[in-house]
């Protein structure tokens, strides 16, 4: 007998159910098994289960092509936009899969995550060309070359995976997040926008602004459509301190470990600490001092005064030939 | 209380371009949609927006013929003559908006060729074209601090003495129904792909929109008209644009042929749609398909150039398929994607009932005729979306105040109790399904009188059964499962429409194509068909017909 490609496949799924209807609110995990196309996606198992198994189930899709942006959830732990996630690349062989809504927001039921959150971040950016003036007749002249770069930020369709994984927005809900920093990006770099200096030094002043990025990288991970939105926040950075913007902790922090690596070849972190917080800012200096008490009562406590690494002569010499060569 | 001067039902590009034009104007606008606006099927479109731009040597007659000659004659060249000379405007004033079109050397908009056209006049943004420009008209309505009624399921058109008053609707999220006042609605709730499987649409493109405007007396045009594109991804479905054939790509059958020579010897793969797909089908059926697929081939066009320029593509074939394009050919079928047919409107977008107007997919100006050519969907929704938001504004002057009745809320709310108390019984996605296979079925690439009288029988018999459907859900909050229930009784709508329809033509044009009656018959059928909503009607259809306008071009034999 030939060997026959299999018709089917098993998919078993364990899913976070919520329902709000319940007094407070009412959490658990359900299980499912499904037979689908051995090709499928894990969108398509829950279509299954939704339309075969569980009518009660509720999630939001739309076009099954990866442009629409609603599918957004956690497979295992990590956001992704089901529709364009086939089983076999995350089940190889046959692993229940865990499914959970995303994170960071609010959930509305099962799977169902209140879009507000998100959509307040975008709108903080002032999310629309501001351009000084308007062509009475024709286009606005533009290379093709800073119009393709635009793509980079385009390609983002608001499916909230960045924002769900970030973990920064997980312990600060102020920060206005990595979606709505990449779109900022989009106007910023757009020749067509006449704000760029106002916008960056408003994301640069802004509290929960482009400082806020712990640069995790969940965000570049996590993102399906290759906007890492953390790649767009350094360029916003570069962009804000070229624009004069200096007077930031995150200024004084990049430009302090700069310094402290370029004369002793190590990070001075009791000086970085200070430096980063502004040696005149005294409210925030007295913040640090009972992390610095904890610290020494545990024996962490950086030495007060740097060692310079033994190779400090070489580092030096690597500042200089990238000093030069820029 | 939800009282609005305008109420436009969808999101998506003709909805909101209607919204900023009666925003402009002074007027108190509101959106609802189902879906978030940015999760709209305009989405969807990939390779571009065409438009005769008249300050770099094109001339909006050459798009306005070449779309008459797409059409098959079945447009009426009245409402192409004001698409095409409004075109360029419309599309100049997206990339003013911040739409970040492709450019030329100069710096100014650079254009890629497209079906049934000579003239290279599709302006695009990579292969995210439709994406592209929703996320800007998405940008303009917050910044004009847009009012939208996110996630809401319109269920009912409000009509009182025979004027639209607004619409009863429920809030997903709470599950609660309201009815929302309006002086004018304008319906742009997009098109009724899921009437077929498979499709390239997106599983909300439900026919809600021409299933109200139906139930409130407006009849349903050419609705047999029925658009499958040519390059649809092997077994997923999957939309590959058209733009992969604009910017160079091939067509080829088992043997490596492009086979395109023998039906198009001088547009090749860039012959209208209907046209490509019927080639296709055809080397399929007579066996020189691969697995009941045709190839695309991006091969030659280099890698660097497949991912500046349908970057998209690759993406979808990687994925979902595996397939590297820059690598080898991709395998591809016709599939079901557009419904030129739909709500009658004029140039305006005003339908036959006062205060209910529509614009986008939904609806039927008519401008795409018997096929509509790739990229003017595009221009259709912005086009008409504004004229749709212009006229709505006049005509509101002359309306007095909303209106008091409150019944229609009453029975909805009753209507969908009931519903949701029948007993258990079939599911509706298995309905459903047994529905939209018979329409692929019956209403395929080619047809018959037989395979149209089985897509009918198939119909009756899902008619049924549409009282022992039930809702499993109970819940209030987030019941989706309520409203695929409701939008399958609108998709029955739809699929009524267009096997009437297409059991009223008796001739082949454009995308209706007989295998029992080959030939175009224009004495007898330079007609569109109009679908009325009768219950004493044979079927619950009845049909009537009209002249096509006819302004400057005679229709002559169509050749690619």
């Amino acid at each position: 007998m030939p060997e026959t490609t299999p018709t089917t496949m098993h998919v078993k799924l364990k899913i976070k159910r919520f329902d709000p209807a319940e007094a407070g609110g009412k959490t658990w995990w359900q299980e499912y098994e499904v037979d689908v196309h051995p090709d499928s996606t894990v969108l398509d198992s829950l279509i299954e289960v939704r339309e075969q198994n569980d009518g009660t189930l509720a999630l939001r899709c739309a076009c099954r092509a990866s442009i629409c942006g609603s599918c957004g959830m956690k497979v295992n732990g990590s956001a992704k936009l089901v529709c364009k996630t086939r089983v076999v690349d995350v089940a190889p062989n046959g692993e229940q899969l865990t499914i959970e809504p995303m994170g960071n927001q609010h959930v509305v039921k099962d799977l169902v995550i209140s879009l507000d959150s998100f959509f307040s971040q975008i709108n903080r950016v002032e999310p629309f060309l501001q351009p000084s003036f308007v062509p009475e007749q024709g286009e606005y002249t533009a290379s093709n070359d800073s119009m393709e770069n635009l793509l980079t930020s385009m390609n983002c369709i608001m499916c909230g995976c960045c924002v769900s994984d970030c973990t920064v927005l997980e312990v600060d809900a102020n920060f206005i997040g990595p979606a709505a920093l990449a779109k900022a990006w989009r106007f910023t770099e757009d020749p067509r926008d006449s704000k760029r200096d106002e916008r960056l030094k408003n994301l640069n002043d802004e509290d929960g602004g482009m400082w806020d990025c712990t640069r995790c990288m969940k965000c570049v991970e996590v993102c399906p459509k290759g906007v890492a939105p953390m790649d767009r926040i350094m360029e916003l950075r570069e962009a804000a301190i070229e624009a004069g913007n200096t007077n930031t902790s995150g200024y004084r922090h990049t430009e302090s470990f700069y310094n402290s690596v370029k004369k002793n070849g190590r990070l001075d972190e009791t000086r970085l600490a200070i430096d980063s917080a502004g040696w005149t800012n005294i409210p925030r200096l007295l913040d640090l001092a009972p992390i610095g008490i904890a610290a020494m009562r545990k024996g962490k406590l950086p030495p007060l005064m740097p060692h310079k690494s033994e190779d400090h002569k070489k580092v030096k010499d690597l500042y200089k030939s990238v000093e030069d060569e820029a | 209380m939800y009282e609005h001067d305008v109420l436009i039902i969808g999101g998506g590009l003709a909805g909101l371009r209607a919204a900023v034009e009666v925003t402009r104007a002074g007027a108190d606008v509101a959106v609802i949609s189902k879906v978030h606006p940015v999760r709209s099927h305009s989405n969807a479109a990939q390779g571009g927006i065409n438009a005769p731009l008249t300050d770099r040597g094109d001339d909006w007659e050459g798009h306005a013929y070449d779309t008459i000659k797409g059409s098959d004659f079945l447009a009426d060249q009245d409402a192409v003559e004001v698409m095409s000379s409004e075109a360029g405007e419309a599309v100049l004033e997206l990339e003013r908006m911040g739409v970040i079109f492709s450019r030329g050397e100069d710096g100014k908009l650079g254009t890629r060729a497209f079906g049934g056209q000579k003239v290279a006049r599709t302006f695009f943004v990579g292969a995210i074209t439709g994406s592209a420009i929703l996320h800007v008209l998405f940008e303009q309505s917050l910044k004009l601090g847009l009012n939208v009624y996110e996630e809401w399921f319109v269920t009912k058109l409000i009509i009182e003495d025979g004027v639209c008053r607004g619409v009863v609707a429920i809030d997903l999220k709470t599950g609660e129904m309201h009815t929302i006042k309006a002086k004018a609605v304008i319906m742009a709730a997009g098109g009724a792909g899921r009437v077929f499987e498979p499709s390239t649409n997106a599983l909300i493109c439900t026919g809600d929109g021409l299933s109200l405007a139906y139930q409130a007396g407006v009849p349903l045009m050419d609705m047999e008209m029925i658009q499958y594109h040519p390059t649809t991804l092997a077994r997923t479905g999957i939309l590959m644009s058209e733009a992969a054939r604009g910017e160079g790509g091939y067509l080829l059958n088992a043997a490596g042929e492009r086979f395109m020579e023998k039906t198009a010897p001088d547009y090749m793969e860039l012959a209208s749609r209907d046209v490509v797909s019927r080639a296709e089908q055809t080397e399929i059926d007579e066996g020189r398909g691969i697995d009941g697929n045709v190839l695309l081939d991006l091969r030659h066009l280099g890698r660097e150039y497949i991912e500046a320029k349908l970057g998209y593509l690759q993406e979808v074939s990687v994925e979902f398929l595996g397939i590297d394009m820059a690598e080898q050919p991709v395998p591809v079928q016709p599939g079901m994607h557009y419904i030129m047919g739909g709500i009658k409107t004029d140039v305006n977008g005003a339908t036959n009932v006062p205060g209910l107007y529509a614009a986008g997919e939904c609806a039927n100006v008519s401008v795409h005729g018997a096929n509509r050519l790739g990229a003017n969907s595009l221009l259709d929704t912005v086009v008409f979306g504004r004229r749709s938001g212009a006229h709505a504004v006049e005509y509101i002057k002359s309306v007095g105040a909303h209106s008091k009745a409150e019944e229609d809320l009453a029975n909805e709310k009753a209507r969908i109790q009931a519903l949701l108390d029948r007993p258990k019984g079939e599911r509706v996605a298995t309905i459903r399904n047994d529905m939209a296979r018979g329409m692929t079925k019956g209403i395929g690439v080619f047809r018959d009188q037989a395979s149209m009288e089985g897509a009918l029988e198939n119909l009756k018999n899902v008619k049924s059964r549409m009282g022992g459907f039930s809702i499993e859900n109970k819940g209030k909050v987030f019941n989706t499962d309520l409203m695929f229930g409701l939008e399958l009784e609108f998709m029955i709508d739809c699929a009524e429409a267009v096997v009437a329809g297409a059991l009223t033509r008796k001739e082949s044009r454009g995308a209706h194509f007989r295998t029992d009656i080959t030939e175009r018959d224009d004495e007898n059928w330079l007609k569109h068909t109009l679908m009325y909503k009768d219950e004493e009607a044979e079927n619950g259809v009845r049909v009537e017909t009209s002249d096509v306008t006819i302004t400057q071009w005679e229709p002559v034999k169509r050749v690619y």
